[in-house]
Protein backbone atom coordinates (compact mmCIF):
# COMPACT_ATOMS: atom_id res chain seq x y z
CA UNK A 1 0.00 0.00 0.00
CA UNK A 2 1.53 3.44 -1.21
CA UNK A 3 0.85 5.71 2.01
CA UNK A 4 0.65 9.45 1.86
CA UNK A 5 3.83 9.68 4.04
CA UNK A 6 5.64 7.90 1.56
CA UNK A 7 5.10 10.37 -0.98
CA UNK A 8 6.01 13.23 1.20
CA UNK A 9 9.27 11.12 1.95
CA UNK A 10 9.61 11.21 -1.68
CA UNK A 11 9.17 15.04 -2.13
CA UNK A 12 11.99 15.60 0.32
CA UNK A 13 14.19 13.33 -1.25
CA UNK A 14 14.02 14.57 -4.66
CA UNK A 15 14.67 18.08 -2.81
CA UNK A 16 17.75 16.54 -1.80
CA UNK A 17 18.90 15.50 -4.65
CA UNK A 18 18.34 18.77 -6.27
CA UNK A 19 20.74 20.14 -3.43
CA UNK A 20 23.53 18.02 -3.87
CA UNK A 21 23.32 18.35 -7.66
CA UNK A 22 23.50 22.28 -6.82
CA UNK A 23 26.61 21.60 -4.14
CA UNK A 24 28.25 19.61 -6.86
CA UNK A 25 28.04 22.01 -9.59
CA UNK A 26 29.37 24.81 -7.41
CA UNK A 27 32.71 22.40 -6.68
CA UNK A 28 32.67 21.49 -10.23
CA UNK A 29 32.34 24.97 -11.26
CA UNK A 30 34.43 26.85 -8.18
CA UNK A 31 37.88 24.54 -9.45
CA UNK A 32 37.51 24.97 -12.74
CA UNK A 33 37.76 28.96 -12.32
CA UNK A 34 40.79 28.78 -10.05
CA UNK A 35 42.41 26.40 -13.44
CA UNK A 36 41.01 28.48 -16.38
CA UNK A 37 41.24 31.84 -14.31
CA UNK A 38 37.83 32.72 -15.11
CA UNK A 39 36.63 34.98 -12.63
CA UNK A 40 32.79 35.11 -14.07
CA UNK A 41 32.67 31.70 -13.09
CA UNK A 42 34.18 32.19 -9.96
CA UNK A 43 31.64 35.02 -8.98
CA UNK A 44 28.23 32.92 -10.33
CA UNK A 45 29.56 30.68 -8.19
CA UNK A 46 29.63 32.70 -4.99
CA UNK A 47 26.01 34.08 -6.18
CA UNK A 48 24.68 30.63 -6.86
CA UNK A 49 25.37 29.73 -3.32
CA UNK A 50 22.24 30.80 -1.84
CA UNK A 51 20.32 28.71 -3.84
CA UNK A 52 22.17 25.66 -1.91
CA UNK A 53 20.97 27.77 1.52
CA UNK A 54 17.56 27.93 0.71
CA UNK A 55 16.84 24.50 -0.43
CA UNK A 56 18.89 23.57 2.86
CA UNK A 57 15.85 25.60 4.75
CA UNK A 58 13.13 23.89 3.00
CA UNK A 59 14.55 20.41 3.86
CA UNK A 60 14.63 21.49 7.40
CA UNK A 61 10.87 22.77 7.18
CA UNK A 62 9.92 19.61 5.67
CA UNK A 63 11.62 17.70 7.75
CA UNK A 64 10.32 18.88 11.20
CA UNK A 65 6.79 18.88 9.70
CA UNK A 66 7.76 15.16 8.77
CA UNK A 67 8.48 14.35 12.17
CA UNK A 68 5.61 15.80 14.33
CA UNK A 69 3.85 12.47 12.60
CA UNK A 70 6.01 10.51 14.64
CA UNK A 71 7.06 8.46 11.45
CA UNK A 72 8.82 5.07 12.79
CA UNK A 73 11.58 3.03 12.43
CA UNK A 74 13.34 3.84 8.95
CA UNK A 75 11.26 6.89 8.06
CA UNK A 76 12.47 8.32 11.20
CA UNK A 77 15.90 7.38 10.98
CA UNK A 78 15.34 8.65 7.00
CA UNK A 79 14.39 12.21 7.81
CA UNK A 80 17.06 12.87 10.02
CA UNK A 81 19.51 11.76 7.84
CA UNK A 82 17.69 14.28 5.23
CA UNK A 83 18.31 16.66 7.35
CA UNK A 84 21.94 15.92 8.38
CA UNK A 85 23.12 15.40 5.03
CA UNK A 86 21.73 19.06 4.10
CA UNK A 87 23.47 20.59 6.63
CA UNK A 88 26.75 18.93 5.16
CA UNK A 89 25.88 19.70 1.65
CA UNK A 90 25.43 23.07 2.39
CA UNK A 91 28.83 23.20 3.97
CA UNK A 92 30.36 21.51 0.56
CA UNK A 93 28.55 24.61 -1.31
CA UNK A 94 30.41 26.99 1.52
CA UNK A 95 33.33 25.52 0.50
CA UNK A 96 33.15 25.79 -2.93
CA UNK A 97 32.14 29.56 -2.29
CA UNK A 98 35.56 30.11 -0.16
CA UNK A 99 37.42 28.22 -3.13
CA UNK A 100 35.87 30.88 -5.30
CA UNK A 101 36.89 33.30 -3.23
CA UNK A 102 40.68 32.67 -3.01
CA UNK A 103 40.28 32.24 -6.95
CA UNK A 104 39.20 36.00 -6.99
CA UNK A 105 42.37 36.79 -5.57
CA UNK A 106 44.89 34.15 -6.97
CA UNK A 107 43.69 34.91 -10.47
CA UNK A 108 45.04 38.77 -9.88
CA UNK A 109 48.76 37.37 -9.84
CA UNK A 110 50.58 35.29 -11.98
CA UNK A 111 49.90 31.40 -11.39
CA UNK A 112 52.79 30.00 -8.71
CA UNK A 113 52.59 26.84 -9.61
CA UNK A 114 51.15 24.39 -12.24
CA UNK A 115 47.82 23.28 -10.71
CA UNK A 116 48.16 19.61 -10.47
CA UNK A 117 47.15 18.15 -7.33
CA UNK A 118 44.38 20.54 -6.72
CA UNK A 119 41.75 19.36 -9.41
CA UNK A 120 43.03 15.91 -8.28
CA UNK A 121 41.35 16.32 -4.58
CA UNK A 122 38.65 18.33 -6.16
CA UNK A 123 38.07 15.43 -8.68
CA UNK A 124 38.52 12.51 -5.36
CA UNK A 125 36.66 14.47 -3.38
CA UNK A 126 33.72 14.68 -5.67
CA UNK A 127 33.59 11.37 -6.49
CA UNK A 128 33.54 10.33 -3.02
CA UNK A 129 30.24 12.67 -2.85
CA UNK A 130 28.65 11.42 -5.72
CA UNK A 131 28.80 7.74 -4.70
CA UNK A 132 27.73 8.76 -0.82
CA UNK A 133 24.67 10.20 -2.27
CA UNK A 134 24.27 7.43 -4.74
CA UNK A 135 24.40 4.60 -1.61
CA UNK A 136 21.96 7.22 -0.45
CA UNK A 137 19.53 7.02 -3.26
CA UNK A 138 19.78 3.37 -3.67
CA UNK A 139 19.90 2.29 0.07
CA UNK A 140 23.42 1.04 0.02
CA UNK A 141 25.08 0.62 3.03
CA UNK A 142 28.48 -1.20 1.60
CA UNK A 143 28.92 1.37 -0.98
CA UNK A 144 28.99 4.41 1.43
CA UNK A 145 31.07 2.30 4.21
CA UNK A 146 33.71 1.85 1.01
CA UNK A 147 33.47 5.98 0.66
CA UNK A 148 35.14 6.43 4.36
CA UNK A 149 38.39 4.98 4.35
CA UNK A 150 39.18 7.15 0.53
CA UNK A 151 39.08 10.44 2.82
CA UNK A 152 42.63 9.50 4.12
CA UNK A 153 43.42 9.63 0.49
CA UNK A 154 42.38 13.52 0.02
CA UNK A 155 43.86 14.24 3.46
CA UNK A 156 47.39 12.57 2.35
CA UNK A 157 47.17 14.85 -0.66
CA UNK A 158 46.49 18.37 1.53
CA UNK A 159 49.29 17.30 3.89
CA UNK A 160 51.86 16.88 1.00
CA UNK A 161 50.34 20.58 -0.84
CA UNK A 162 50.67 22.15 2.52
CA UNK A 163 54.49 20.97 2.96
CA UNK A 164 54.93 22.08 -0.89
CA UNK A 165 53.47 25.39 -0.15
CA UNK A 166 55.35 26.02 3.21
CA UNK A 167 58.94 25.54 0.97
CA UNK A 168 57.69 27.97 -1.46
CA UNK A 169 56.92 30.20 1.22
CA UNK A 170 60.34 29.86 2.82
CA UNK A 171 62.01 30.49 -1.01
CA UNK A 172 60.73 33.77 -1.45
CA UNK A 173 58.00 35.76 0.94
CA UNK A 174 56.43 36.84 -2.11
CA UNK A 175 55.13 33.51 -2.20
CA UNK A 176 53.37 33.66 0.88
CA UNK A 177 49.96 35.55 -0.41
CA UNK A 178 49.37 33.23 -3.29
CA UNK A 179 50.81 30.22 -1.00
CA UNK A 180 47.98 31.05 1.82
CA UNK A 181 45.58 31.40 -0.81
CA UNK A 182 46.29 27.60 -2.41
CA UNK A 183 46.35 26.62 1.51
CA UNK A 184 43.06 27.53 2.15
CA UNK A 185 41.88 26.10 -0.94
CA UNK A 186 43.39 22.53 -0.50
CA UNK A 187 41.65 23.09 3.02
CA UNK A 188 38.52 23.47 1.35
CA UNK A 189 38.24 20.89 -0.91
CA UNK A 190 40.11 18.55 2.37
CA UNK A 191 36.65 19.63 3.97
CA UNK A 192 34.58 18.62 1.28
CA UNK A 193 36.07 14.94 1.45
CA UNK A 194 35.20 15.22 5.30
CA UNK A 195 31.59 16.26 4.67
CA UNK A 196 31.46 13.41 1.65
CA UNK A 197 32.51 11.44 4.71
CA UNK A 198 29.99 12.20 6.93
CA UNK A 199 27.01 12.12 4.47
CA UNK A 200 28.38 8.27 3.98
CA UNK A 201 28.58 7.43 7.54
CA UNK A 202 24.46 9.25 7.84
CA UNK A 203 23.73 6.73 5.26
CA UNK A 204 25.31 3.56 6.72
CA UNK A 205 22.93 5.04 9.78
CA UNK A 206 19.87 5.19 7.40
CA UNK A 207 20.18 1.22 6.29
CA UNK A 208 21.77 -0.35 9.23
CA UNK A 209 20.79 1.63 12.15
CA UNK A 210 24.37 1.33 13.52
CA UNK A 211 25.54 5.21 13.99
CA UNK A 212 29.49 4.49 13.36
CA UNK A 213 30.43 8.30 13.70
CA UNK A 214 34.09 8.32 15.70
CA UNK A 215 34.53 5.19 15.48
CA UNK A 216 31.36 3.94 16.55
CA UNK A 217 30.05 2.83 19.91
CA UNK A 218 32.96 2.48 22.36
CA UNK A 219 32.12 -1.29 24.33
CA UNK B 1 -13.89 34.23 26.65
CA UNK B 2 -14.76 34.63 22.71
CA UNK B 3 -12.92 33.83 19.74
CA UNK B 4 -12.92 36.13 16.66
CA UNK B 5 -13.87 34.02 13.80
CA UNK B 6 -10.73 32.37 12.19
CA UNK B 7 -9.91 30.61 8.86
CA UNK B 8 -6.47 30.06 8.71
CA UNK B 9 -4.61 30.39 5.14
CA UNK B 10 -3.19 29.04 3.18
CA UNK B 11 -5.52 26.50 2.09
CA UNK B 12 -4.25 22.88 1.22
CA UNK B 13 -3.61 22.28 -2.77
CA UNK B 14 -6.56 19.71 -3.34
CA UNK B 15 -9.22 22.63 -1.92
CA UNK B 16 -7.26 24.82 -4.18
CA UNK B 17 -7.89 22.64 -6.86
CA UNK B 18 -11.30 21.94 -6.82
CA UNK B 19 -11.96 25.64 -6.22
CA UNK B 20 -13.69 24.34 -2.82
CA UNK B 21 -15.99 26.96 -1.13
CA UNK B 22 -14.39 28.78 1.56
CA UNK B 23 -16.06 29.21 4.96
CA UNK B 24 -18.37 26.03 4.08
CA UNK B 25 -19.45 25.80 7.69
CA UNK B 26 -19.10 28.78 9.93
CA UNK B 27 -20.26 29.07 13.52
CA UNK B 28 -20.76 31.43 15.56
CA UNK B 29 -20.60 32.00 19.20
CA UNK B 30 -21.79 28.37 19.78
CA UNK B 31 -22.59 27.68 23.08
CA UNK B 32 -24.08 23.90 24.40
CA UNK B 33 -25.64 23.36 28.10
CA UNK B 34 -26.64 20.27 28.89
CA UNK B 35 -29.30 21.15 31.49
CA UNK B 36 -27.11 23.73 33.47
CA UNK B 37 -24.04 22.80 32.93
CA UNK B 38 -22.40 24.27 29.80
CA UNK B 39 -20.37 22.39 27.88
CA UNK B 40 -19.68 24.56 24.71
CA UNK B 41 -18.83 28.48 25.42
CA UNK B 42 -19.02 31.17 22.41
CA UNK B 43 -17.49 28.98 19.76
CA UNK B 44 -16.65 30.58 16.51
CA UNK B 45 -14.88 28.60 13.64
CA UNK B 46 -14.79 28.82 9.73
CA UNK B 47 -14.18 25.56 7.80
CA UNK B 48 -13.24 25.27 3.82
CA UNK B 49 -14.89 22.69 2.29
CA UNK B 50 -12.56 20.02 0.69
CA UNK B 51 -9.99 19.84 3.82
CA UNK B 52 -9.75 17.36 6.89
CA UNK B 53 -9.66 19.29 10.29
CA UNK B 54 -8.95 17.67 13.06
CA UNK B 55 -10.41 19.06 16.98
CA UNK B 56 -8.02 17.67 19.32
CA UNK B 57 -8.86 18.31 23.29
CA UNK B 58 -8.88 16.36 26.35
CA UNK B 59 -11.78 14.47 27.50
CA UNK B 60 -14.57 16.33 28.33
CA UNK B 61 -13.52 19.71 26.47
CA UNK B 62 -16.36 19.80 24.09
CA UNK B 63 -14.71 18.53 21.14
CA UNK B 64 -17.20 15.14 20.59
CA UNK B 65 -20.07 17.99 21.53
CA UNK B 66 -18.85 20.27 19.38
CA UNK B 67 -18.67 17.89 16.62
CA UNK B 68 -22.24 16.43 16.97
CA UNK B 69 -23.52 20.11 16.26
CA UNK B 70 -22.96 19.78 12.80
CA UNK B 71 -25.48 17.44 12.31
CA UNK B 72 -27.73 18.28 15.42
CA UNK B 73 -26.89 14.60 16.74
CA UNK B 74 -27.29 16.34 20.28
CA UNK B 75 -30.84 16.87 19.35
CA UNK B 76 -31.56 13.42 20.22
CA UNK B 77 -29.98 14.02 24.05
CA UNK B 78 -32.49 15.34 26.25
CA UNK B 79 -32.12 18.63 28.24
CA UNK B 80 -29.47 19.93 25.67
CA UNK B 81 -29.74 23.62 24.61
CA UNK B 82 -27.87 25.11 21.89
CA UNK B 83 -27.09 29.11 20.96
CA UNK B 84 -25.52 30.51 18.31
CA UNK B 85 -25.39 29.50 14.47
CA UNK B 86 -23.99 26.83 12.49
CA UNK B 87 -24.19 27.65 8.92
CA UNK B 88 -23.20 24.86 6.14
CA UNK B 89 -22.78 26.14 2.66
CA UNK B 90 -24.65 29.12 3.49
CA UNK B 91 -28.12 27.34 5.40
CA UNK B 92 -28.49 28.18 9.11
CA UNK B 93 -28.97 24.43 10.40
CA UNK B 94 -30.68 25.36 13.79
CA UNK B 95 -33.30 27.25 11.72
CA UNK B 96 -36.66 26.20 12.75
CA UNK B 97 -37.43 24.80 9.13
CA UNK B 98 -34.78 22.43 8.45
CA UNK B 99 -35.49 19.43 7.94
CA UNK B 100 -32.87 17.17 10.29
CA UNK B 101 -33.46 13.97 8.49
CA UNK B 102 -32.31 16.10 5.21
CA UNK B 103 -29.67 17.73 7.18
CA UNK B 104 -27.59 14.26 8.58
CA UNK B 105 -28.09 13.33 4.69
CA UNK B 106 -26.01 15.86 3.91
CA UNK B 107 -23.62 15.51 7.17
CA UNK B 108 -22.43 11.80 7.53
CA UNK B 109 -21.19 10.44 10.63
CA UNK B 110 -18.86 7.60 11.66
CA UNK B 111 -18.30 6.90 15.37
CA UNK B 112 -15.45 5.50 17.60
CA UNK B 113 -17.19 1.86 18.19
CA UNK B 114 -17.87 0.33 14.45
CA UNK B 115 -21.97 -0.29 14.27
CA UNK B 116 -22.50 -1.94 11.37
CA UNK B 117 -26.34 -3.54 11.61
CA UNK B 118 -26.40 -7.22 11.96
CA UNK B 119 -27.13 -7.41 8.49
CA UNK B 120 -25.19 -8.22 5.31
CA UNK B 121 -22.37 -6.48 4.01
CA UNK B 122 -24.60 -5.28 1.05
CA UNK B 123 -27.51 -4.84 2.76
CA UNK B 124 -25.02 -2.04 5.22
CA UNK B 125 -24.25 -0.08 2.65
CA UNK B 126 -27.74 -0.48 0.72
CA UNK B 127 -29.57 0.56 3.90
CA UNK B 128 -29.33 4.60 3.97
CA UNK B 129 -29.69 4.30 -0.18
CA UNK B 130 -33.27 2.77 0.00
CA UNK B 131 -34.01 4.81 2.82
CA UNK B 132 -33.41 7.80 0.39
CA UNK B 133 -35.28 6.37 -2.86
CA UNK B 134 -32.47 4.32 -4.39
CA UNK B 135 -34.98 1.15 -5.10
CA UNK B 136 -33.36 -0.51 -8.10
CA UNK B 137 -30.93 -3.38 -7.58
CA UNK B 138 -28.39 -2.34 -10.37
CA UNK B 139 -28.37 1.21 -9.10
CA UNK B 140 -27.96 0.15 -5.85
CA UNK B 141 -25.26 -2.16 -7.10
CA UNK B 142 -23.72 0.25 -8.98
CA UNK B 143 -23.31 2.30 -5.61
CA UNK B 144 -22.36 0.04 -3.35
CA UNK B 145 -19.16 -1.09 -5.34
CA UNK B 146 -18.08 2.38 -5.66
CA UNK B 147 -18.63 2.91 -1.76
CA UNK B 148 -16.86 -0.09 -0.83
CA UNK B 149 -13.91 0.92 -3.51
CA UNK B 150 -13.82 4.57 -2.14
CA UNK B 151 -13.88 3.59 1.56
CA UNK B 152 -10.68 1.03 0.55
CA UNK B 153 -12.81 -2.48 1.18
CA UNK B 154 -14.30 -3.63 -1.99
CA UNK B 155 -11.05 -6.01 -2.55
CA UNK B 156 -11.41 -7.39 0.89
CA UNK B 157 -15.42 -8.50 0.97
CA UNK B 158 -16.77 -8.23 -3.27
CA UNK B 159 -16.57 -12.14 -2.64
CA UNK B 160 -18.92 -12.27 0.50
CA UNK B 161 -21.17 -9.62 0.14
CA UNK B 162 -23.75 -11.30 1.30
CA UNK B 163 -21.84 -12.79 4.59
CA UNK B 164 -22.93 -10.82 8.03
CA UNK B 165 -21.28 -7.23 8.28
CA UNK B 166 -20.65 -8.84 12.12
CA UNK B 167 -17.59 -10.95 10.92
CA UNK B 168 -15.08 -8.54 9.58
CA UNK B 169 -12.19 -7.76 11.47
CA UNK B 170 -12.45 -4.16 13.52
CA UNK B 171 -10.57 -2.41 10.76
CA UNK B 172 -13.02 -3.91 8.46
CA UNK B 173 -16.58 -3.01 9.86
CA UNK B 174 -14.99 0.82 10.40
CA UNK B 175 -14.54 0.62 6.90
CA UNK B 176 -17.72 -0.49 5.88
CA UNK B 177 -19.37 2.28 8.25
CA UNK B 178 -17.41 5.03 6.03
CA UNK B 179 -18.72 3.25 2.73
CA UNK B 180 -22.27 3.21 4.10
CA UNK B 181 -21.90 6.67 5.57
CA UNK B 182 -20.55 7.97 2.03
CA UNK B 183 -23.36 6.21 -0.39
CA UNK B 184 -25.66 8.71 0.21
CA UNK B 185 -22.80 11.18 -1.07
CA UNK B 186 -22.87 13.84 2.04
CA UNK B 187 -21.00 16.77 1.68
CA UNK B 188 -19.25 16.89 5.03
CA UNK B 189 -18.22 13.67 6.72
CA UNK B 190 -17.86 13.66 10.54
CA UNK B 191 -15.64 11.02 12.37
CA UNK B 192 -15.51 10.99 15.97
CA UNK B 193 -12.26 9.27 16.77
CA UNK B 194 -13.04 6.36 14.12
CA UNK B 195 -9.44 4.54 14.49
CA UNK B 196 -9.36 4.84 18.30
CA UNK B 197 -10.17 0.78 18.64
CA UNK B 198 -8.10 -0.24 15.91
CA UNK B 199 -4.55 -1.41 15.51
CA UNK B 200 -1.65 0.64 13.89
CA UNK B 201 -2.38 -1.98 10.72
CA UNK B 202 -6.14 -0.90 10.43
CA UNK B 203 -5.48 2.72 11.93
CA UNK B 204 -3.44 3.67 8.67
CA UNK B 205 -5.47 2.24 6.32
CA UNK B 206 -8.07 4.45 8.17
CA UNK B 207 -5.70 7.29 7.59
CA UNK B 208 -5.05 7.10 4.12
CA UNK B 209 -8.54 6.79 3.24
CA UNK B 210 -9.32 10.02 5.00
CA UNK B 211 -6.40 11.48 2.91
CA UNK B 212 -7.98 10.17 -0.26
CA UNK B 213 -11.94 11.31 0.91
CA UNK B 214 -11.35 14.59 0.91
CA UNK B 215 -11.18 15.19 -2.44
CA UNK B 216 -14.92 14.70 -2.17
CA UNK B 217 -15.78 15.50 1.24
CA UNK B 218 -14.98 17.85 3.78
CA UNK B 219 -14.00 16.04 6.73
CA UNK B 220 -14.18 16.91 10.46
CA UNK B 221 -12.47 14.17 12.59
CA UNK B 222 -12.20 14.05 16.45
CA UNK B 223 -8.96 12.35 18.20
CA UNK B 224 -6.67 11.68 20.81
CA UNK B 225 -4.09 10.33 19.27
CA UNK B 226 -2.08 13.78 17.92
CA UNK B 227 0.12 12.16 15.26
CA UNK B 228 -2.87 11.18 13.60
CA UNK B 229 -4.12 14.48 13.59
CA UNK B 230 -1.00 15.46 12.54
CA UNK B 231 -0.67 12.85 9.64
CA UNK B 232 -4.27 13.39 8.22
CA UNK B 233 -5.44 17.09 8.84
CA UNK B 234 -4.79 20.23 7.21
CA UNK B 235 -6.25 22.17 9.98
CA UNK B 236 -6.30 21.36 13.73
CA UNK B 237 -9.07 22.95 16.37
CA UNK B 238 -7.64 22.76 19.95
CA UNK B 239 -10.09 22.38 22.64
CA UNK B 240 -10.11 22.97 26.35
CA UNK B 241 -13.10 23.36 29.06
CA UNK B 242 -15.43 23.68 26.45
CA UNK B 243 -13.40 26.65 24.67
CA UNK B 244 -11.86 26.38 21.50
CA UNK B 245 -7.96 28.12 22.57
CA UNK B 246 -6.52 28.03 18.92
CA UNK B 247 -7.33 27.05 15.48
CA UNK B 248 -4.95 26.77 12.81
CA UNK B 249 -2.86 25.08 10.18
CA UNK B 250 -1.97 21.91 11.69
CA UNK B 251 2.09 21.97 10.82
CA UNK B 252 2.04 24.81 12.56
CA UNK B 253 -0.42 23.80 15.68
CA UNK B 254 2.34 20.76 15.86
CA UNK B 255 5.60 22.44 15.54
CA UNK B 256 5.09 25.83 16.94
CA UNK B 257 1.20 26.50 18.71
CA UNK B 258 0.53 29.97 19.65
CA UNK B 259 -0.45 29.33 22.74
CA UNK B 260 0.97 27.63 25.79
CA UNK B 261 -2.14 25.66 26.49
CA UNK B 262 -1.52 24.05 23.08
CA UNK B 263 1.35 23.10 23.26
CA UNK B 264 1.59 21.87 27.11
CA UNK B 265 -1.31 19.36 25.85
CA UNK B 266 -0.09 18.36 22.05
CA UNK B 267 4.05 17.60 23.67
CA UNK B 268 1.49 15.88 26.28
CA UNK B 269 2.15 18.01 29.67
CA UNK B 270 -1.05 17.91 30.40
CA UNK B 271 -4.58 16.56 29.25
Amino acid sequence: MQRHLDQEIATLKDKLLTMASNAETLVINAVKALVDHSDDLARSVQEKDNIVDELEVEIDEMAIHLLSKAPLASDLRFIVVASKIAQNLERVADEATTVARRTLELNQEPQLKPYIDIPRMAQLALDMLKVALDAFVNRESEKARAVIPRDKEVDGIHKQLQRELASFMVENPKNIGRCLNLMVVSKALERIADHATNIAEEVVYLCEAEDIRHGGKKQ
Amino acid sequence: MTETPLRPVPAPPIAEEKGAQKDFIQCSDVSLWYGKMQALRDISIKLDQNVVTAFIGPSGCGKSTFLRCFNRMNDLIGNVRVSGDVLIGGQNIYAPDVDVIELRKRVGMVFQRSNPFPKSIYENVAYGLRLHGTKKKSELDVIIEKSLCNAALWDEVKDRLETSALGLSGGQQQRLCIARAIAIRPEILLMDEPASALDPIATSKIEELILQLKKDFTIVIVTHNMQQAARISDYTAFFYLGELIEYDNTNKIFTNPAKKQTEDYVTGRFG
